[in-house]
């Protein structure tokens, strides 16, 4: 078939991770890139660009249950903080107050995406019986839950204003989280949380990938699209919402073990509503149904913050502090929350759906159709 | 014997503000199944902007909660007209999702406006209180009670016994039919809208009354009003009723008696007792109480 790469006369064919040898060429050239721009990026950029990989997980997982699975979730929030802890608990230093059981990170991270995903899992069956809107209420009334759990139980969260230090990025006595040598090299801590979260995000992407185009994901699929039908060809619905949310939460508890390793620091009131938006927000912006889209979406609104700060020197009714009509913060909440709303309404496949179509464009070109 | 009454009395008031929030939402849901997340957001703006009437311009307070009430009736209006509309036929969840987005856009510059001062609303009944049988009966309360229940039997007797109420109903069951009625299914959206933004505000300036004033936190007041819809079932406008009733009172009791009865369930139990009562009812009946099954073609 060399010549007409894009006939496919196999459905394994058609649903490989990369049907195109353009495609595989491409994504090489840009992981070596991705890699290789931490040699020279600043060190503030590396953090923010590492948080838009942890968070990039974290869309993933959701996407999985929401945008694969249909069932619309507004307490990953609260599985992300289910993560932080865990990892905090089974990663993290013990004090004469908290809980910490010092573990290697190869450990306390799947610990962490394996607690969360219990916990989901086990929430899961309350919901499979939920259709539509109250299962986005139920999963809000979660969050809400969760804070107070968070607020309550000191021994594992420092409690609310003292918080604690997250799981320490440890590997058999080499830590991450400082600035070291490697054969000769010296790497900063910042470049090091890159690699590794990017290394991580790698390992999950492709994870998922391959979860939504097996038997799994078509079960997903059909579920979403009309779940009575799916029950009649013989989908079990319970055994697929309960995956769905096991499985969300797995990497929701990865990214929240992970997302606080970058500051060092956990607090309790960091799990809130908002929280959930912005993970919703970036499922919506990205493209739902989409890995890549998950990952489009993480970037873009992690790296937002950034954008608007830099405009904030550019357009005169913005001021850095309270004297100004709004300050940037502020308009960057708004621009998020328009943004949604933009979206929704004008691309409801989001920064995928953009991408699919001026890639289908230059496939054509000159032609249009 | 006092303190049960005490809370009964503090229930009923928060039931009072809960039933105003969650009519506006069944009514929104009912005409166009709707679940607006922004509705939070209105009911701040209609309490600042009756704060803003009535201290900063110095308007007699009835008047400035109708002030209030017309300008929260009109971004509700806006944000029908704007965002909801080019998303009918659109799945429910982009809906809803788009309303969170509504809601950021919306509670953002209150904030902003609200700053971090607590301001008042300018109520005439201060924190005076008539003393009954040894329990408070605080004046507040009351007005809240007695608003609350004249809006809702307002509210029955415009839908019995009126046109437009009439039409509202019309669409609820089905809009194509109500539409070949001659109904304006369109004008019923924004009605309905404005309708729930105007109870919002009034409900807004009564959350915002008590000793805390109208600050940015108020906003934990609308969201509390969403359990009490899921627990009352989304389309019954009786259920947003005894929603709130329920909510109000577990709350009020909850805050009463927790910190001696039970209290390893920790400080502050009582603000997160209406999304247990949430998950126990979701539990037994996934339509809430008197929400009616969704009944689907396959």
């Amino acid at each position: 078939m060399r010549g007409r790469p894009a006939l496919f006369t196999r459905y394994e064919a058609d649903s490989a991770m990369l049907p195109t040898i353009t495609q595989r060429v491409w994504l090489a050239i840009g992981l070596v890139a991705v890699i290789g721009a931490a040699v020279w990026l600043p060190r503030d950029w590396l953090i923010l660009i590492a948080t838009a990989f942890i968070a990039a997980i974290g869309v993933i997982g959701l996407n999985l249950v929401t945008g694969y699975a249909g069932q619309v979730s507004l307490g990953h929030a609260f599985f992300l903080g289910v993560g932080a802890y865990a990892g905090a608990a089974f990663g993290g230093e013990a004090t004469e107050k908290l809980v910490g059981m010092g573990l290697d990170v190869i450990f306390w991270l799947p610990l962490a995406g394996l607690t969360a995903g219990f916990i989901g899992a086990a929430i899961a069956p309350i919901a499979v019986r939920l259709r539509g809107l109250y299962l986005a209420f139920l999963t809000l009334g979660l969050v809400f839950l969760g804070e107070h759990i968070f607020r309550e139980w000191e021994s594992v969260t420092g409690g609310p204003g003292i918080g604690r230090k997250p799981g320490v990025l440890r590997l058999a006595g080499w830590r991450f989280d400082l600035d070291g040598q490697i054969a000769g090299y010296s790497v900063t801590r910042e470049q090091q949380i890159y690699w590794l979260t990017l290394l991580v995000l790698i390992i999950m992407a492709f994870a998922a990938k391959n979860i939504v185009r097996s038997r799994i994901g078509r079960a997903f699929a059909a579920v979403r699209d009309r779940d009575i039908a799916a029950e009649v060809m013989g989908i079990d619905l319970t055994r697929y919402k309960v995956l769905a949310f096991g499985v969300s939460s797995f990497y929701a508890g990865v990214a929240g073990g992970l997302l606080f390793t970058v500051t060092g620091f956990v607090n309790t009131n960091s799990f809130n509503l908002l929280l959930s938006f912005t993970y919703i927000a970036m499922v919506v912006i990205g493209g739902a149904a989409s890995i890549t889209g998950s990952i489009m979406g993480a970037a873009f609104l992690t790296l937002l913050p950034r954008i608007i700060d830099g405009a904030g020197g550019v357009l005169p009714f913005l001021e850095v502090g309270s004297t100004g009509l709004l300050s940037t913060s502020q308009l960057e909440r708004i621009v998020f929350g328009a943004l949604i709303i933009g979206f929704l309404i004008f691309e409801p496949l989001g920064l995928n759906g953009i991408w699919m179509r001026l890639r289908n464009y230059w496939k054509a070109w000159p032609f249009s159709y | 014997m006092t303190t049960f009454i005490q809370a009964t009395i503090a229930g009923l008031s928060l039931a009072s503000i809960y039933a105003l929030l969650a009519l506006g939402f069944v009514i929104i849901y009912k005409a166009m199944q709707v679940v607006s997340f922004a509705h939070p957001a209105v009911m701040l703006f209609g309490a600042y902007m009756t704060s803003w009437f009535a201290v900063d311009k110095g308007i007699a307070f009835i008047p400035a909660v109708v002030l209030g009430a017309i300008a929260a009736a009109l971004i509700g209006w806006l944000s029908e007209r704007v965002t909801i509309r080019p998303m009918i036929g659109k799945p429910l969840f982009a809906i809803a999702i788009l309303t969170i987005g509504l809601d950021i856009v919306i509670r953002t510059p209150i904030n902003n406006l609200i700053g971090l001062d607590i301001r008042t609303v300018g109520a005439p009944w201060g924190f005076n209180s008539w003393t009954v049988g040894g329990a408070i009966l605080p004046h507040r309360s009351v007005a809240m009670i007695a608003t609350a229940l004249v809006i809702t039997v307002l509210l029955f007797l415009f839908f019995r016994y009126t046109r437009v109420g009439l039409a509202m109903r019309a669409t609820a069951i089905d809009q194509e039919v109500a539409l070949a009625q001659g109904i304006n299914v369109g004008r019923i959206f924004s009605l309905a809208w404005m309708m729930a933004g105007a109870m919002a505000a009034v409900a807004g300036m009564f959350a915002a009354s008590d000793l805390a004033g109208l600050s940015q936190s108020t906003y934990i007041v609308g969201i509390k009003a969403l359990p009490a819809i899921v627990v009352g079932g989304l389309d019954s406008i009786n259920g947003a009723i005894v929603g709130a009733l329920v909510i109000g009172l577990a709350e009020a009791y909850t805050a009463t008696y927790q910190s001696t009865h039970a209290p390893w369930l920790g400080g502050n139990f009582s603000q997160v007792v209406p999304y247990v009562v949430l998950l126990a009812v979701l539990l037994i009946r996934p339509y809430g109480l008197f929400g009616s099954p969704e009944v689907e073609r396959v």
